[in-house]
């Protein structure tokens, strides 16, 4: 495969089938074309439509709380002596994370279709919290897969979900994690296709999702642009955003993919070491492959079999990436690091102690690639972190791996 | 000709409709795939679908979920599969075998290397679930170098364009999943089928093949009605995860292949 060395001048993929470069594309079995082609037509029209950006507008300004506000964390930064750290707060949205930015905008998209029932995977249940979140709200059925280990480890989530009034359906098969949830979901939607909309929570999926969630996400980058500008005078120097499926990092990478100048950093999870097998960075270990409807790259054997992943933060802990990261690696245009699960949680105390900020345990990861880079910079240069959650989710895993009883 | 064709044809001037097993490879153990093979034939199949393992079988239901995960404690890959598919060619060289699975296990073994490795090995058809039409034309040229038939499958939401291009890129049969789900569920509805197929009929001429919930004698014998070839997987899994042995299992689906095969005849 022939790889340009830079994206196209502009920038403006996937193509109309779906394509970054050679990843991304509808592989999906025969059934689930109609729906595919059905929601691809609908997500193209509305997205043009101004009555519908109107209608999303109004609602991320008035039930999510957007803008989130940036946040120039000095003491941090003054600990460092380094660059001077910026935060984009997402953990300050309604539900706590960058998810509902999404799922407020494939509602919408479900409601003009005529759908009735919605259907959502979660792993560490933030997705499945905001599909819920916004189905009580427009009175649809909602029904959330989860694997039954995740079912396990976040039980004050699942608990959030079934108050809302979704059905969380445990899912026993593979791994019984994020990937198979995902699995039993694309099940759930080839037996329903007639009135189920699936809300995918992040950029993976075959076509139009990956480009349809980031479009959702990209409000993130177009508010911190113009934030930036307004707070400092001018854009940052790079950008950093934990990377699990990808949708915050794309959220906020996107609109500054055709600004040269910044450079973008997507942080995986190295989970116990990426030397140890153990962990979840296919974009940094693994190789490309086709899961999920999608050609990305993914974590498998020789034989192409997907393989376990581990990651202290359930919202990391899958195989694959969404495939437009994968042509950012491939074109350069983003760099892709890991940070172990030791490190996330230095980046977890740091952010805790020194601004009174709980990061989630996958956003401590951007705080701690973002610690080690600023120590390189200069102080008169800048970082701008996607905070993309709210660590309260995360006390049980920190006080267990600590040892502490609650 | 390819062998497909030239069983599809041979079935026809008998009038005789074609009778296609699903198994698992190395479901429930390595071992057991080759004798279950060779039995299937003797009881009268007329071709072979073989599944190849994978992790993650997004359009199967939990039976053949589960055989997957059997045969993938036995890391039964895609390179051991086309073994059995060698060593099952040792002795029976006329039952066409088709390979049925994922895109993954081909694309980790490489489009090129597959398609060779298929060819001398013996695959007649390589049904690929999740890779539609669309994105297949670097497989395609291929397969076709190597003389192994594409299968595509057909779904009840299929448009008149898409079962068009099916017609041009497909070889060997059409596969049409008669319902909406996935392997091995239970709300098969023949009036449906009946319509579907008519309707598909008027685009192609490729012999057509229905699976998905064709669960015993009387409902094959039903779709052999109205199809020209009928798949029996999830009924035949569910007997080799139910048995306790693999004397057991191996009668087991005999019986019900033979009670498929008396069906399918009576009717002619």
């Amino acid at each position: 495969m022939t790889i340009a060395k830079q994206p196209t001048e502009p920038y403006n993929l996937p193509d109309e089938r779906g394509h970054f470069g050679p990843y991304g594309g509808v592989f999906v079995a025969e059934t689930l074309m109609y729906p595919i082609e059905e929601l691809n037509r609908a997500y193209q029209h509305y997205i043009k439509d101004p009555e519908f950006l109107a209608e999303l507008d109004h609602d991320l300004k008035h039930y999510v709380g957007r803008p989130s506000p940036i946040y120039h964390a000095e003491r941090l930064s003054r600990h460092l002596g380094g660059a001077q750290i910026f935060l984009k707060r997402e953990d300050l949205n309604h539900t706590g994370a960058h998810k509902v930015n999404n799922t407020v905008g494939q509602a919408l998209l479900a409601k003009r279709m005529g759908k009735t029932r919605i259907i959502a995977e979660t792993g560490a249940g933030q997705h499945g919290v905001a599909t819920a979140t916004v189905a009580a709200r427009l009175g649809l059925e909602c029904v959330v897969y989860m694997g039954s280990v995740d079912v396990a480890r976040q039980a004050p989530n699942v608990l959030r979900m079934r108050l809302l009034g979704a059905t969380v359906m445990p899912v026993e098969s593979g791994s019984r994690t994020l990937k198979d949830a995902l699995n039993e979901a694309l099940r759930d939607w080839v037996t329903n296709v007639d009135n189920t909309f699936y809300i995918i929570g992040t950029v993976a999926g075959p076509h139009p999702y990956p480009a349809m969630v980031r479009d959702f996400q990209a409000v993130i980058g177009r508010e911190a642009r113009k934030q930036m500008q307004e707070m400092t005078g001018r854009q940052p120097d790079a950008l950093v955003a934990c990377v699990g499926g990808g949708s915050n990092a794309i959220g906020l990478f996107h609109p500054y993919i055709e600004d040269r100048e910044v450079v973008l950093y997507g942080v995986e999870a190295a989970g116990d070491g990426i030397e140890t097998g153990r962990h979840s960075a296919p974009l940094t270990a693994g190789r490309p492959g086709v899961l999920h409807g999608n050609r990305t790259y993914l974590m498998e054997d020789e034989d192409g079999e997907i393989i376990e992943t581990h990651s202290i933060s359930a919202g990391l802990d899958y195989p694959g990436v969404g495939p437009e990261h994968a042509w950012l690696k491939d074109s350069g245009r983003a760099h892709y690091v890991s940070i172990t699960d030791a490190e996330a949680l230095e980046g977890f105390h740091a952010l805790t102690r020194m601004e009174g900020i709980i990061p989630a345990l996958e956003s401590s990861h951007a705080v701690a690639y973002a610690m080690k880079l600023a120590s390189t910079m200069d102080k008169d240069q800048q970082i701008l972190v996607n905070l993309s959650g709210r660590g309260d989710k995360d006390i049980n895993t920190i006080a267990s791996r600590e040892g502490i009883h609650l | 000709m390819s062998r497909l064709k030239a069983k599809f044809e041979a079935l026809k001037q008998m009038r005789r409709k074609a009778l296609i097993p699903f198994i698992t490879a190395g479901d429930p153990n390595p071992e057991f795939t080759i004798p279950a093979l060779h039995a299937l034939v003797k009881a009268g199949a007329d071709m072979i679908e073989l599944g190849v393992p994978f992790s993650d079988p997004m359009a199967d239901g939990p039976v053949i979920q589960r055989a997957s995960e059997r045969a993938l404690a036995h890391k039964m890959g895609l390179r051991r599969v086309l073994q059995l598919v060698k060593e099952f060619r040792a002795e029976d060289c006329e039952t066409p075998v088709v390979l049925m699975g994922y895109l993954n296990p081909i694309e980790a073994m490489g489009y090129q290397a597959f398609a060779e490795r298929a060819r001398d090995a013996g695959v007649d058809g390589v049904l690929t679930v999740d890779l539609p039409p669309e994105e297949s034309s670097d497989l395609l040229p291929l397969l076709e170098e190597a003389e192994i038939d594409p299968i595509y499958l057909l779904a009840p939401n299929s448009t008149g364009e898409r079962i068009r291009r099916m017609d041009r890129l497909g070889c060997g049969y059409l596969y049409y999943v008669s319902l909406k789900g996935v392997t091995g569920a239970s709300h098969l509805d023949l009036d449906d089928v009946r319509r579907k197929l008519s309707e598909i009929r008027k685009l192609t001429d490729l012999p057509i093949g229905v699976g998905f919930g064709v669960k015993n004698a009387e409902l094959a014998a039903a779709v052999g009605k109205l199809a020209d070839a009928v798949v029996v997987g999830s009924a035949l899994v569910e007997r080799i995860e139910a048995a306790r042995s693999a004397d057991q299992a191996l009668k087991d689906i005999v019986d019900l292949l033979q009670s498929m095969r008396a069906a399918l005849d009576a009717m002619s």
